[in-house]
């Protein structure tokens, strides 16, 4: 369960932002879709960690964020829709995101220096105290 | 609205589980050299084996993202993935815990940014659980950008082990990694070790001096050592092996 070590790195984070603080209003976490993370297993992850560290989330909000790429050569823009990804990819670019330079290049031109303009992973963007 | 009040400048989570993952170790040796082919890979790999023959426990991790080859030097087949169990299982490669990006590109170029590079080693920290070893040691890119400076940059109290070559061009390149990593306070250098050399160089010695970094010792150019990268058992013959076995055993701990 390669989500359960993203759940502890953003139960690490809480506490280390809040400075231990124990009671949560919301905490909203921004998943990427490039990453392919399964919501369910990360929200269980989290609560099972948040709860035998003693903290209490009243509020854990997943936002998906779709996956868009753009040409650094041609400038086109794309989305994971527009890309095949067979499920053997779609595991080796879950562990790693950034894999997806290794095998896809902009559908327009070929090249491989292509930026994730958004939806790559994990990304925490609020944690907000009772 | 709500506002969060929680919003620190560092806003990626993924740093703050990375002492954790790193917890349970207790030596972590970047094997570092500005200069490109001066053998950090095979040294890494080497060394790896040597203190894992000595009893120790030992993890060897791959940080030269954008062309890693330390799985060629050790033999590691990457066509399967490392276990997941909360988190991922390092491989184990010859009774040495084994890390690399390699399992995820599957050898295929991976042409990345320097931000992108650095993204890479977050995740892979972040979600490597490496239990508790006696040494990490780590296979650097060559350079002075993001990813080989990121190699020290995210652990705590790396002793990293410079490699030098006798050549006037390793002399020059490596010199301007000794002044960086001079100017990191409280940063302990093990020390340099002189790959390729029969015999110890006055040049080496002398840069070794000039940075009050102690010289461990010379390798000697092995000519048939291509023949046998990837084979563990026969890497163990070699006079890569014989000669670093003697600078590990004076220089990196006690027998265990």
């Amino acid at each position: 369960m390669h989500e359960w070590a993203l759940a502890e790195a953003i139960v690490d984070y809480i506490t280390k932002v809040s400075s231990g603080k124990k009671r949560f209003k919301r905490v909203t976490v921004k998943l990427g879709e490039l990453q392919s993370i399964d919501e369910e297993i990360l929200r269980f992850s989290i609560n099972e960690i948040l709860k035998a560290d003693g903290i209490h989330v009243k509020e854990l909000r997943f936002e998906k964020v779709p996956a868009i790429f753009r040409c650094r050569n041609c400038g086109y823009e794309w989305s994971l829709k527009d890309m095949e990804m067979d499920e053997e990819i779609k595991e080796l670019i879950h562990f790693v995101p950034e894999a997806v330079h290794t095998y896809f290049k902009c559908p327009k031109c070929g090249s491989r220096d292509f930026e994730i303009v958004g939806g790559r992973g994990v990304y925490v963007v609020e944690v907000i105290p009772e | 609205m709500s506002k969060a009040i929680f919003m620190p400048k560092e806003k990626d989570f993924r740093l703050a589980v990375i002492d954790r993952r790193l917890a349970g170790i207790n030596e972590i040796y970047p094997i570092m050299s500005s200069k490109g082919g001066v053998g950090k890979t095979l040294i890494s790999a080497v060394l790896a084996l040597i203190l894992r023959d000595r009893g120790y426990k030992v993890g060897l991790l791959d940080l030269d993202i954008t062309n890693p080859s330390a799985h060629t030097a050790l033999g590691v087949s990457i066509k399967e993935l490392p276990e997941e169990e909360k988190g991922v299982k390092p491989l184990i490669a010859d009774g040495i815990k084994f890390m690399s990006v390699a399992f995820y590109t599957q050898d295929k170029p991976l042409p990345l940014r320097g931000w992108e590079i650095d993204n890479v080693i977050r995740e892979l920290l972040a979600i490597t659980i490496w239990g508790d070893l006696d040494y990490l040691i780590i296979d650097t890119p060559p350079g002075l950008s993001d990813e080989a400076l990121d190699a020290i940059s995210y652990f705590r109290s790396p002793k990293p082990l410079v490699v030098a070559t006798p050549s006037p061009l390793a002399i020059n390149s490596v010199r301007r990694l000794l002044q960086l990593l001079n100017d990191l306070n409280g940063l302990k250098v093990l020390g340099i070790v002189e790959n390729m050399a029969n015999e110890p160089s006055k040049r080496v010695r002398e840069l070794a001096e000039a940075f009050s970094i102690k010289y461990l010792g010379n390798v000697p150019l092995d000519p048939t050592i291509d023949e046998v990268i990837g084979d563990t058992s026969k890497l163990r013959n070699t006079l890569l092996y014989v000669a670093l076995k003697g600078i590990a055993e004076k220089n990196l701990g006690p027998n265990p």
